[in-house]
């Protein structure tokens, strides 16, 4: 890759393009940004433009009870779903570096199932299956079975990120400290442990970051609990609690952006090959959104 | 405590098969118990009823609900409506998303290429439900849509809340997700193809047409699995900023108005079935090698 590619496009055809590119950015961008000025409106009313700039709905949004009540679900739920996501999508990603067995290339296809299909046919899913839990076992809608909801779609971007960078670990350091006369759990908590740190945080950040947005399969799982993007789609409607929706929509935006970015920059680490990871990663992480 | 460790590995390490069967179980059972079980279930509840009168759930067998949906008219004709727009959505955003990601994979120096990652990646994970909200905000009569087209002098189009709104929803929801496919697939076309392409005489949209897009087929493909899928089955555009009802509507207004679960379960089946059908022709085209 550090070899220079020779440029083949005409100069027309790279302005073109560099003009589209700048368009789409402002198309994904422009959105976003007009939520973050709309939390700063001081007046009830959406409409364009602004007639001022205030910081009193954010006070406001931190004394509302209902929203502070919504955040701790939505933590409590995205750590949940985090923890029981790190534990099987590691499990799965060791399992399918390590062995050889039939049926191997058809489960991580499996693990990917809960987000490539509509996000309602996992919802009704998991609906029917409560309400059939509930009948047979005492099953009942709660946080949990928010969890359990979160967890399935979650394991398939921690077991993609390990995955990746098990990988690219070179298996001659695994033998290295088995030579060195390591046995296998100090190999794995001094040499695997080390190696998959970061793409386990990663893996964790994003897995946290699916969950606490998470609004299409929740709405099927919840029952009566809300959590924060439910709070926000109960009440975006509202013309009394437009500014806070607006507040809570912000913060929210800044708090995916931050564990994003952050778990961008864990698995571009790595200088030597930066370039190599910046081609077999994003394609991963696409895949693990779905 | 460490003699346990070293005499439980020394045990595994003579069982390979054991060590396999302790790593996979419980990822695999967790999974089949709880979303095989489920996709299960709602296969099971989509033949069940509701009693009319007391609408409770009847859990006697029958195909009354995919009756229902083939022969009343609207629901043919909201299937057809919401594939047709997975469709227009899925076409929209390779247009869009094949010379932005040409151009972070091929044109674009490191250094931009790596904001333009970035760029493509943030907005994938960031809230869905605000991006639409955003949207409804902008396109509401009195928002910014509006009031800029009003200041360029182009009238007022009145486009919030119509079909039209929620093609360019979509459209800017499900972008990053097709971007990003089609990005890794640029990127890992070798320089050599392309320089043997132009060293034999292709110009540059010659080799395009002949060389670079047939070997890319399988990352946009990929791409487009998202943005189909995710249109097919989404509730919360439609409801926010669209005027019509989509697939997804119906299911979600059975389940929450009317507690017609049955029903439910049997329109969230139309769905499943074409993606499945588009997940087979996907594996044709080589696409998940690509995903």
């Amino acid at each position: 890759m550090s070899v220079r590619q020779r440029v083949i496009e005409p100069r027309s055809v790279q302005l073109g393009m560099r003009v589209v590119t700048l368009l789409v950015l402002l198309f994904l961008y422009v959105p976003l940004l007009v939520i973050f000025v709309y939390a700063f409106n001081p007046e009830r009313s959406q409409a364009w433009p602004l007639p001022g700039l205030s910081t009193r709905w954010f006070v406001a949004t931190w004394n509302n009870l209902e929203v502070r009540s919504a955040l701790v679900t939505s933590l409590k739920a995205g750590l949940g779903a985090t923890s029981i996501a790190l534990l099987l999508g590691s499990l799965a990603a060791f399992a399918i570096h390590r062995f050889r067995f039939f049926g191997r290339e058809a489960i991580s296809f499996f693990l990917i199932l809960p987000l490539a299909l509509p996000g309602i046919v996992t919802g009704m899913a998991l609906n029917s299956a409560i309400n059939i839990g509930g009948q047979v076992i005492g099953l009942s809608f709660s946080l949990w079975t928010i969890i359990i909801g979160h967890a399935t779609f979650c394991v398939v971007v921690v077991y993609n990120n390990v995955i990746a960078r098990l990988r690219r670990t070179s298996g001659s350091l695994v033998e290295a400290s088995m030579d060195l006369g390591a046995d296998g759990w100090q190999t794995f908590r001094f040499v695997i442990l080390p190696n998959i740190s970061t793409a386990l945080l990663a893996g964790g950040l994003l897995a946290f970051a699916l969950s606490f947005d998470e609004i299409i399969v929740t709405n099927f799982t919840s029952g009566s609990e809300i959590t924060l993007p439910k709070w926000i789609f109960n009440n975006l409607r509202l013309p009394n609690q437009r500014p806070v929706v607006n507040v809570v929509a912000s913060v929210v935006i800044l708090a995916s952006f931050i564990p994003v970015y952050i778990a961008q920059r864990l698995t571009q680490e790595q200088p030597v090959r930066a370039a190599e990871q910046a081609e077999t990663e994003p394609a991963l992480q696409a895949v693990a959104a779905s | 405590m460490s003699t346990v460790f070293r005499r439980a590995g020394i045990f595994l390490y003579r069982f390979p098969g054991l060590r396999l069967a302790l790593l996979l179980a419980p990822p695999l059972a967790w999974m089949v118990v709880v979303y095989l079980l489920a996709l299960a279930f709602l296969f099971l509840t989509a033949f069940w009823r509701q009693d009319p009168v007391t609408s409770a759930i009847i859990q006697a067998w029958g195909f009354q609900n995919f009756q229902a949906l083939w022969a009343v008219d609207v629901y043919r004709t909201i299937a057809l409506r919401t594939a047709g727009m997975a469709l227009a959505v899925t076409v929209t955003d390779v247009i869009l998303a094949i010379p932005i990601a040409y151009y972070a994979a091929r044109i674009a120096s490191p250094r931009v290429r790596t904001f333009l990652l970035l760029s493509m990646v943030l907005p994938l994970w960031s809230s869905y439900l605000v991006r639409v909200y955003a949207w409804r905000v902008i396109l509401s009569s009195d928002g910014l849509l509006n009031w800029s087209l009003h200041k360029l002098h182009l009238g007022s189009v009145n486009l919030g809340f119509s079909n039209w709104s929620l093609w360019i929803v979509f459209c800017y929801l499900w972008l990053p997700y097709v971007l990003l496919p089609i990005f890794a697939a640029l990127q890992r076309i070798p320089n050599s193809l392309i320089e043997a392409s132009t060293d034999l005489g292709a110009r540059w949209f010659t080799t395009l047409r002949r060389v670079i897009l047939p070997v890319a087929l399988p990352g946009i493909v990929a791409g487009s699995i998202f943005a189909f899928s995710l249109t097919l089955g989404d509730y919360i555009a439609p409801n926010l900023v669209g005027d019509t009802e989509f697939i997804g509507n119906v299911i979600y207004q059975s389940v929450g108005i009317a507690n017609n679960i049955p029903f439910a379960a049997a329109y969230a089946i139309v769905p499943a079935v074409i993606v499945a059908i588009y997940l087979l022709v996907a594996r044709q085209l080589k696409a998940f090698e690509a995903l």
